[in-house]
């Protein structure tokens, strides 16, 4: 094969991966789980942790923006396989000729777009509403932009094994969801977790996340931001290289 | 079984295809050939093997062994180039519910990389064809099972295949629904797409199809033309009476010349065998002889049904 035959046949799969992106942004968005586990989920677990305490913003912002990227990046991967499975669409895609790889690069699209456009909401409504400053710009961005990422990667992965009915791995995805919210310094800086809890915080990406995002809104990061990026494409790399094994190998099962 | 039928370039080859689920062997090492242009059938019972043959062949499944390649691509190697050929109707609709009939046929085409303004042309020229202009801008969900299928092979042609593979793609239509799909594919197999047709009716199959396949668990069982199939389950042949008043005496319709097997259906008698014009002969004779009266005598090849039920051995006629 040709050089610029290479060239074509990525351009096609990029292509293919924008095209499963639009599919998903026209199909999945404003599905009710995605809304209920993407959206009302952060702002209930916000409001439980605000209400009745004094906090100060500046100790709850960099939280809520990472509690909501967490929520709205993994909301969109469960969903789509398995519904797609049920639906029988499934079938239609991998007889595509688009790779399985592209397919799922074009899911973790989908979770990486609704999780940044979902979060830019909380960031302006505290700017507006609260005196949390943004000390850093480019860390913002970049702890969501790499978090956005590495969380839609672990959402495709988590909806690898066929089930009968998108709710079971809904339940499986919140499983892994919730415990990794509570050791990951969203609602307390890691620094002050028990020390058990801060020998998990690194296994999970919503720790380098949130990290990045307190540093971005002027707190001195519990890890080093070069780690934190570097451990945020580790992450999306593991997390993306092991959907694609697990698709592959649970492809055929309950078309 | 292997098919040695085909003479014109060969676009599916298959070469020992097998593909086991745990203990079960669902394909077992199959082998035949479909050349540019055909209709070919692929008969069998439930479970015979069908779908996992299809699933195989667009990639949807990976085969346990064996090999087949699609235009020259191997399924397997080239998966991705293989499937650049191919276009895929299941059995049951797939098509996206919430999404209006356009936005599917737009969705598929852009999957498999139609330029815009072809697929703009040719997805209206596709719902005009297939009676779903009108409805055009309605969601899927609102379609009936005859308009979702028809749907679905708008959404398989729009991508310009080489080939079309149907899984039984007029299983539960309505007549109207089942006699367009099968006309389109016979026009379309005429401008020269080459069709991949799995399918319970042997009426369809017999209708439509240049060759066909009997698969039975998991064995292909014969390659041929319906013709020949016919031809080559000679002993499916039979006479076909039926009597004024009275009928013969059962034993004097089985002792004659040639007669294997006699079945009766009320005043309907069948006399199976391999001279039927010896036996129709010999019939009418000892009906005069007796002073009984036929009111109908036929001599009769067997359908196509009665070539699938020969070979899938069943009851061990064959």
């Amino acid at each position: 094969m040709t050089a610029s035959s290479d060239q074509c046949a990525w351009r096609r799969q990029l292509h293919g991966s924008l095209v499963i992106l639009k599919k998903n942004v026209l199909l999945y968005y404003l599905k009710p789980p995605v809304l209920i586990f993407g959206v009302l989920f952060p702002v209930f677990f916000f409001l439980a942790f605000k209400m009745g305490r004094s906090v100060s913003p500046s100790g709850v912002v960099p939280g809520m923006v990472a509690m909501a990227l967490w929520f709205t990046a993994t909301a969109i991967g469960p969903l789509v396989t398995p519904w797609e499975r049920r639906a029988k669409t499934y079938e239609r895609l991998i007889s595509s000729p688009i790779s399985l790889r592209s397919i799922l690069a074009g899911d973790v699209l989908s979770g990486f777009v609704f999780g940044c456009a979902i979060s830019v909401i909380p960031v302006i409504l505290c700017l507006l509403l609260t005196d949390a400053r943004i000390a850093n710009l480019s860390l913002l961005i970049g702890g969501i932009l790499m978090g956005a990422l590495s969380f839609s990667s672990l959402g495709v992965l988590l909806s690898a094994p066929p089930a009968a009915s998108p709710s079971n791995i809904m339940l499986l995805s919140n499983l892994v969801r919730l415990p990794l919210l509570f050791v990951s310094g969203i609602f307390v800086p890691i620094g002050q977790m028990p020390g058990w809890a801060a020998w998990v915080a690194p296994l999970s990406p919503l720790s380098y996340t949130s990290a990045l995002i307190r540093a971005a809104y002027g707190s001195v990061p519990y890890f080093p931001i070069w780690l934190c990026f570097l451990m945020l494409f580790l992450f999306t790399a593991v997390l993306f290289s092991a959907s694609c094994r697990f698709h592959n190998m649970y492809r055929a099962k309950g078309l | 079984m292997i098919d040695e039928a085909t003479e014109i370039e060969p676009v599916i080859k298959v070469n020992g295809l097998t593909r086991r689920f745990g203990n079960l062997t669902a394909v077992d090492d199959i082998s035949f050939q479909v050349a540019k242009g055909e209709i070919f059938g692929f008969l069998g019972p439930n479970g015979a093997g069908k779908t996992t043959t299809i699933r195989m062949l667009t990639g949807v499944i990976e085969p346990t062994s064996g090999s087949a390649t699609i235009q020259g691509h191997d399924i397997r190697k080239e998966s991705i180039l293989s499937r650049e050929h191919i276009a895929v109707v299941p059995e049951q609709a797939n098509v996206y519910l919430d999404l209006s009939a356009w936005r599917n046929l737009m969705l598929m085409a852009e999957l498999y990389g139609v330029p815009r303004d072809r697929r703009i042309s040719e997805g209206k020229r596709l719902l005009e064809v297939l009676g779903l202009t009108n409805k055009k801008d309605s969601k899927a969900r609102e379609l009936s099972k005859g308009l979702k299928q028809r749907l679905m092979l708008c959404a398989a042609l729009v991508t310009d295949p080489e080939v079309l593979f149907l899984d039984e793609p007029t299983s539960g239509l309505d007549v109207q629904s089942a006699r367009l799909i099968r006309k389109i594919v016979r026009e379309l197999n005429a401008d020269g797409l080459t069709v991949f047709l799995t399918t319970h009716n042997m009426v369809e199959a017999g209708d439509i199809c240049s060759r066909v396949a009997i698969i039975n668990s998991g064995h292909i069982a014969a390659i041929d033309t319906p013709e020949k199939l016919r031809s080559m389950a000679s002993k499916r042949h039979y006479v076909e009476a039926v009597f004024k008043n009275q009928a013969p005496p059962v034993e004097k319709l089985k002792s004659l010349p040639g007669v294997n097997k006699l079945e009766s259906d009320q005043s309907i008698f069948r006399l199976y065998t391999t001279t039927p014009g010896s036996v129709a002969t010999a019939l009418a004779m000892l009906t005069a002889g007796l002073g009984l009266e036929l009111d109908q005598l036929n001599t009769r090849k067997p359908s196509l049904e009665d070539v699938f039920l020969y070979y899938i051995g069943n009851g061990g006629e064959k």
